[in-house]
């Protein structure tokens, strides 16, 4: 187990190694011709696209309904079945977004997530480096320990969470959702950005040292841009798991930071289901993630991956 | 790469110490707290010792909603890991279609998770609902309100639209990592469709299926708000997952110590299952 991460580094290397020297071998069109030839033998037939396009369309279908059902009216909703809306009407988001009750819901989520997001990169920052560069006591447990963070059912702590945060006086506050969900986001940050970081050759760190950089300037001004893309799969991953949440949110909060996912149930009122403002709500709930998916496309495997792929 | 040995590295990771425990061993230490102890309300609180871990260990009701948390961690697992391994052996390699399907799959990775459970619960409903409609003129007789057996299939059939592509990326990103020459080689030893797949393809996925299989048995063994949006834990208690029970034990009755102790045999099965993990990553990267 001594060498865990050393043996990661080099297996990382050895494969951005073997990639380049492929990468070289196929700079020759015979090559290129013969690995075209082959793919198409493979996987990458003319019908490459069936699986993937019939797998998508699956993907798409609820999603697509429940666009369909924001553009509706209630009485369309329930009185006529349509595959698209017949008589389509704003009016669904028209209510979201003249309702404070309803629109603050959103910046309460934002302005949580945001925090959450900034407080978990700059404490898991050092601490990356630190499990990246160094040995010291007890690391392999402290690596250990948060791990089983990441993995603790958010279910355990609802209860508690509402008592201390009770205790101090912050219930119903962006800062105790934020600090709240740092329980599964540091150490998801801390993970991922371990992972980006031993993928940086210790030898920059020497170099810069006898450059006569000092610790600080030398993390701020060499180190952080080498590992930026590593920041923004972290941030991304922290965004992401804060956005999702539930649980925890709506147990910590009232009125004053209500999450918008929480305020999406009082669409159940006395007076039946809004089903067009229910839809129009969940819309408005997947725009935030589908506009930062594609910055990270490339990377989001390697985070749900903890950085290790 | 070589590590040097430093104490002083602890400063640094001191920030994250402070505030995972913080936000982690204060709350569990009260649920350990109430897990011994017997209130009758007005904050006094009495010794109970292990009489709740021993009530919830002979209780019916907590190995029903284990039995079927563990039940439905296992189909999830059989659906999602060959359907997403197939999925991802079928996805482009290069061109226009890699970013179109990485960003399209991902997608309901993103959806809050109450949203998910909104989603299909309009979804699969008979009066509104595509799904439900649909199987219904069909002349099927689905109804996941009142059936249990139509309960389930909505319930994994949401895991399987929400989670699948989770395993699909991360198999398509240990496919990409195999270079050409492999498959060049494959090829002028004549080896059929299925030898790439069992000698070149599944070898180098390994690592990430590894890592896909815990991730999806652990998180669909904390499964609560999408089935407790859908179905609400019914019918009866057909879809009550050890979360949904936990919440409703909790929140519901405020039964609070047998809630606690079956918090802490909840937890300790996670830590044992995070262990099993650990061990079997680095030993997995120690052997490459």
């Amino acid at each position: 187990m001594a060498g865990t991460r050393e043996a990661v580094a080099d297996k990382d290397k050895m494969m951005r190694d073997a990639v380049t020297t492929t990468g070289a071998v196929h700079g020759g069109a015979v090559d290129e011709a013969l690995a075209r030839r082959m793919r198409r033998r493979g996987e990458e037939s003319r019908f490459w696209w069936v699986v993937p396009t019939i797998y998508i369309i699956f993907l798409m279908l609820p999603i697509y309904w429940l666009i369909n059902m924001s553009f509706k009216s209630n009485q369309e909703i329930l009185g006529a079945f349509s595959l698209w809306p017949q008589n389509p009407t704003l009016r669904n988001y028209a209510v979201i977004f003249t309702d404070p009750s309803w629109y603050k819901g959103y910046i309460n989520s934002i302005i949580y997530v945001v925090m959450n997001t900034a407080i978990s990169i700059s404490v898991a920052l050092p601490a990356a480096y630190a499990f990246s560069r160094y040995r010291f006591l007890g690391d392999k447990h402290l690596f250990f320990w948060l791990l089983t963070n990441r993995m603790a059912p958010p279910a355990v702590f609802a209860l508690p969470f509402f008592q201390l945060y009770s205790a101090f006086g912050l219930i119903d506050t962006h800062i105790a959702v934020a600090l709240a969900h740092c329980l599964f986001n540091v150490p998801l940050a801390v993970w991922i950005l371990e992972g980006f970081m031993s993928g940086v050759p210790k030898e920059i760190d020497e170099t810069a040292y006898i450059d006569g950089y000092s610790f600080p300037r030398f993390f701020v001004k060499i180190f952080v841009p080498l590992i930026a893309s590593g920041i923004g799969v972290a941030a991304f991953f922290c965004f992401m798991f804060s956005w999702v949440e539930l649980l925890i949110a709506r147990t910590l909060t009232t009125t004053d930071a209500k999450p918008i996912a929480a305020i999406m149930t009082r669409t159940v009122s006395a007076s039946g289901m809004d089903w067009g403002v229910l839809a129009a709500a969940g819309v408005l709930t997947i725009i935030p993630g589908a506009l930062v998916i594609w910055f990270v496309r490339n990377y989001i495997a390697k985070g749900f991956a903890l950085g290790r792929v | 790469m070589e590590k040097t040995w430093n104490n002083k590295a602890w400063f640094m990771v001191l920030p994250v110490l402070v505030l995972v425990a913080f936000s982690a061993v204060i709350p569990l230490m009260t649920v350990v707290n109430y897990s011994v102890q017997d209130t009758f309300g007005g904050n006094q609180f009495f010794w109970a010792g292990a009489e709740w871990f021993e009530e919830m260990l002979h209780s019916d009701r907590f190995w029903a909603a284990m039995g079927r948390n563990l039940i439905f961690s296992a189909i999830i697992l059989a659906i999602q890991i060959p359907l997403g391994i197939f999925i991802a052996l079928n996805m482009p390699r290069k061109g226009w279609g890699v970013p179109v399907c990485l960003v399209l799959m991902a997608l309901p990775l993103l959806i809050p998770w109450n949203v998910v459970g909104t989603i299909w619960q309009v979804f699969g409903r008979i009066d509104i609902g595509l799904l439900g409609y649909t199987l219904h003129a069909l002349g099927f007789d689905y109804n996941y309100v009142n059936d249990p057996f139509d309960a389930w299939v909505t319930v994994i059939i949401m895991d399987v639209w929400h989670w699948t592509s989770l395993v699909v990326l991360l198999c398509y990103a240990g496919l990409v990592s195999i270079p050409d020459a492999f498959y060049q080689a494959a090829k002028i030893d004549g080896a059929s469709r299925w030898a790439v797949f069992r000698y070149i393809q599944l070898p180098k996925m390994q690592r990430v299926l590894l890592i896909a299989v815990l991730l999806r048995f652990m998180d669909s063994f904390m499964i609560y708000t999408e089935p407790f949006v859908v179905t609400g834990g019914g019918p009866g208690n057909s879809t009550t997952f050890l979360s949904i029970d936990l919440v409703k034990m909790a929140v519901g009755q405020f039964d609070l110590g047998p809630a606690a102790a079956m918090s802490i045999i909840y937890f300790l099965i996670v830590l044992l299952l995070s262990w099993v993990f650990y061990t079997v990553m680095t030993n997995y990267d120690v052997e490459k």
